[in-house]
C-alpha cells in the first residue's frame, strides 16, 4: 500500500518474475539464445533511473529476501502476480516455472498469486499438466507466451485450433485470466509475430474469460486500442509501458498513456512492475505523481486519484477477487475493489 | 571511384519497415566502407539480440539493393551482426535465396505484404503528421475534408506522405484528396474524419513510441554511436 497527499492506493502488481539466468542454468548448445534473452532484459532495465540499476550477475538470478524486500517492503505492493516464462529450450530448469514461483509463494502466504502457464502445441500430456497445475497451486490465472521456441517451432497463435482447446480446458478449470504476450517469432516467420487479432478472435469466442494483453501490445500498440475499445473482455497490462517509458521517455509515456486513456479507458488498465526488470518502487511514486506534462495533452481523458487507484490495484483486484480494505476502496457500490469478496489469503493462501 | 558519402546516402534510404525511419538516423549502421576495386562492406545492428527476424531481413535485404545499385559498387557484403538470425539472413540476402528459403520450413511468404500492412501504417502516421498542424491552427476536420494534397502546404511530412500513398500505389498526385482511406484509396467520408484522425494519430504515436524505445536499448547495448544516428524528432 502507498500512501501520498491522504489518498491511499492498494496495490496489485499483475506482473512479476522470479528467475534463474544464470550461466549454469544455460542450455549446452543453446547459450547465446539464453544469453541474449537475459541482456535484452537487462537492457530494459537501464531505461530505469540510474540509482535503481543493478549489475548484469546480480540481474541474472535474486535471492528471496532480496525480491520480498524490493516488492512488499520497499515497492509498496500489497499483491504480486507471478507470471511465468518457461523457455525451456534454452534455460535447462526453465526461465522462471510455475513450480520456482509456487515455491516461494508457500513460503509467504498471501502476498502472491501463482499464474500458471500452457502451450498450444503440448498435445494430451500439456493439458493433464495444465490440469495438475491449477490443481497444486491454485493458479487463476495464465501466462501466454506465444514466441516460445519449442522443438523446430518459432512459436504459435492463438488462432490456432490447440490454442481453442486449452483455452476450453482452462476455462473448465476455474482459469479466469488469460494474459497474452507477443514476442518477436511467430509461426510463420513472415508474418507479423506482434500481432494481436488472435487474442481479438479468442477474446470474441470465450467471452468469460478475461484477457489482458501484457506490456499493452507493444509494439503494436494501435492494434491494441483498436481491438480493446470493442471487446468487453480485453484488458491492457501496463507493464513495460510504465517502466520503459514513464522515466525514460516523458513525453512518449504521456501520449502512450493519453491514448491508452481514450481507447481502453481506466477501468481497464493494470499496473504490472516486471520486476526485476524494474523496482516497483520508483513506478508506483512516479506513477501516482504523474500528469500530462502541458497543454498539448488537453484533449486526453483526464486522470486523477480514483483513476490511478484503479490502475494501480482496484481493477486486478476485481480480476482476481482479492479483498481490499474499505480504506483503500472508492466510495461508491459497484466501485472496483468494493466486490472483492474473497480474501486474497483464502484464495492464493488455501492450496499455497 | 566510388565514396563512401554515396553509400551512406544510399543507406539513408533504407527504412526500417515498422519505425518508418532510415536506418541510419536509427543508429543501425556502424560501419560502411568502399575498397579502391568497389567492394562496398556495410555493418548493421538491432536493439536487441531477438528483434523480429522478419522485419531485421527486410532491412538487410534493401540495404543489400540500395548499396547495390551505387554506381561504381562491384560487389556488396551487408553484415547483420548480434543478432540471433544474423547467420540465416546475412547468408541468404547474399545468395538472393529469399526468405521462405532461408528459413527453411519456418516461413511460408515472401515478405511483401508484411511491408504493404507497415506502409499503411507509415502512411497513417504521416497522415497525421501532415493534419495535427492544421488542426493545431484551427481547421475543422470538416475542412480538411475537401482539401487536396495540394492544398497543404509544401513541407517534408507531406512528401513523406505523399511518398507512402505512391508506394502503395494511392492516389499521390496534388489533385488527390488529402485524405484517404489505406486500403482502398478513397476519400474519407466527412462523417468517417473524427475516427480516420483519431486512428491515425494513435498510429502515429505508436511508431514515435517505438522508434524512442528502440533508441533507448540500442543506447543501453552500444556505447559507440552509429553513422549517422539521430536523436528522436
Amino acid at each position: 500500500m502507498y500512501e501520498k497527499n491522504g489518498e491511499k492506493y492498494f496495490v496489485v502488481d499483475t506482473h512479476m518474475h522470479y528467475w534463474d539466468a544464470r550461466p549454469e542454468n544455460w542450455v549446452a548448445g543453446h547459450e547465446q539464445y539464453a544469453k541474449g534473452w537475459i541482456e535484452c532484459f537487462h537492457a530494459y532495465m537501464g531505461l530505469a533511473p540510474a540509482e535503481t540499476h543493478w549489475p548484469l550477475e546480480k540481474f541474472y538470478k535474486i535471492d528471496e529476501d532480496t525480491l520480498m524486500r524490493d516488492v512488499f517492503e520497499d515497492g509498496y505492493v500489497d499483491v504480486a502476480i507471478f507470471q511465468p516464462t518457461y523457455l525451456k529450450e534454452w534455460y535447462r530448469d526453465g526461465f522462471n516455472t510455475t513450480e520456482q514461483d509456487g515455491a516461494l509463494a508457500e513460503k509467504h502466504p498471501g502476498k502472491f498469486i501463482v499464474n500458471t502457464r500452457f502451450d498450444p502445441r503440448d498435445g494430451d500430456a500439456g493439458l493433464k499438466e495444465l490440469e495438475e497445475k491449477v490443481a497444486r497451486w491454485g493458479s487463476r490465472g495464465v501466462k501466454l507466451y506465444t514466441a516460445e521456441w519449442r522443438e523446430g517451432s518459432r512459436g504459435y497463435t492463438l488462432k490456432d485450433r490447440e490454442a481453442y482447446v486449452y483455452l476450453e480446458k482452462a476455462q473448465q478449470l476455474g482459469i479466469k485470466n488469460i494474459h497474452v504476450h507477443k514476442g518477436p517469432t511467430i509461426w510463420p516467420l513472415d508474418k507479423d509475430a506482434f500481432d494481436v487479432s488472435d487474442i481479438d478472435h479468442a477474446a470474441t469466442d470465450f467471452p468469460e474469460l478475461n484477457f489482458i494483453v501484457e506490456h499493452v501490445g507493444l509494439p503494436r500498440i494501435e492494434d491494441f486500442c483498436f481491438m480493446a475499445t470493442q471487446e468487453p473482455n480485453v484488458y491492457a497490462g501496463l507493464a513495460v509501458a510504465i517502466g520503459g517509458l514513464m522515466h525514460a521517455r516523458p513525453k512518449f509515456f504521456a501520449k502512450v498513456m493519453g491514448e491508452l486513456l481514450f481507447w481502453v479507458g481506466e477501468d481497464k488498465m493494470m499496473f504490472g512492475s516486471d520486476y526485476s526488470i524494474w523496482e516497483p518502487k520508483w513506478q508506483v511514486e512516479q506513477f501516482v505523481d504523474w500528469d500530462y506534462p502541458s497543454d498539448e495533452f488537453s484533449d486526453y481523458p483526464r486522470v486523477n486519484a480514483a483513476s490511478k487507484k484503479k490502475m494501480l490495484g482496484l481493477n486486478a483486484a476485481k480480476l482476481y477477487d482479492i479483498h481490499v480494505p474499505v480504506e483503500y476502496q472508492l466510495p461508491g457500490p459497484g466501485a472496483p475493489g468494493v466486490l472483492g469478496a474473497v480474501g486474497v489469503d483464502e484464495r492464493a493462501g488455501a492450496k499455497v | 571511384m566510388t565514396h563512401e558519402r554515396e553509400v551512406l546516402d544510399a543507406l539513408g534510404t533504407v527504412r526500417d519497415p515498422e519505425l518508418d525511419e532510415p536506418v541510419t538516423s536509427l543508429g543501425f549502421v556502424t560501419s560502411c566502407t568502399v575498397s579502391a576495386d568497389g567492394v562496398a562492406d556495410v555493418r548493421l545492428r538491432l536493439p536487441t539480440y531477438f528483434c523480429a527476424p522478419n522485419f531485421a531481413w527486410l532491412m538487410v535485404a534493401d540495404a543489400y539493393d540500395a548499396v547495390s545499385g551505387v554506381p561504381g559498387v562491384r560487389q556488396t557484403q551487408i553484415e547483420l551482426e548480434d543478432h540471433f538470425a544474423s547467420t540465416e539472413i546475412n547468408r541468404g540476402v547474399a545468395a538472393r535465396a529469399g526468405f521462405v528459403r532461408s528459413f527453411d520450413g519456418l516461413a511460408e511468404t515472401e515478405l511483401d505484404e508484411l511491408r504493404t500492412d507497415f506502409v499503411r501504417k507509415a502512411m497513417l502516421a504521416a497522415t497525421d503528421r501532415v493534419c495535427r498542424p492544421l488542426l493545431a491552427a484551427g481547421r475543422t476536420p470538416d475542412e480538411l475534408a475537401v482539401l487536396t494534397l495540394g492544398d497543404v502546404p509544401q513541407s517534408p511530412d507531406r512528401e513523406r506522405l505523399r511518398a507512402r500513398r505512391a508506394e502503395l500505389g494511392l492516389p499521390a498526385g496534388e489533385d488527390a484528396p488529402l485524405l484517404v482511406d489505406p486500403l482502398r484509396g478513397e476519400a474519407v467520408e466527412v462523417e468517417a474524419l473524427p475516427l480516420h484522425l483519431r486512428k491515425a494519430r494513435l498510429t502515429g504515436i505508436s511508431l514515435q513510441a517505438n522508434a524512442s524505445v528502440c533508441r533507448g536499448l540500442l543506447r543501453e547495448r552500444y556505447a559507440m554511436v552509429g553513422i549517422g544516428e539521430e536523436e528522436d524528432r
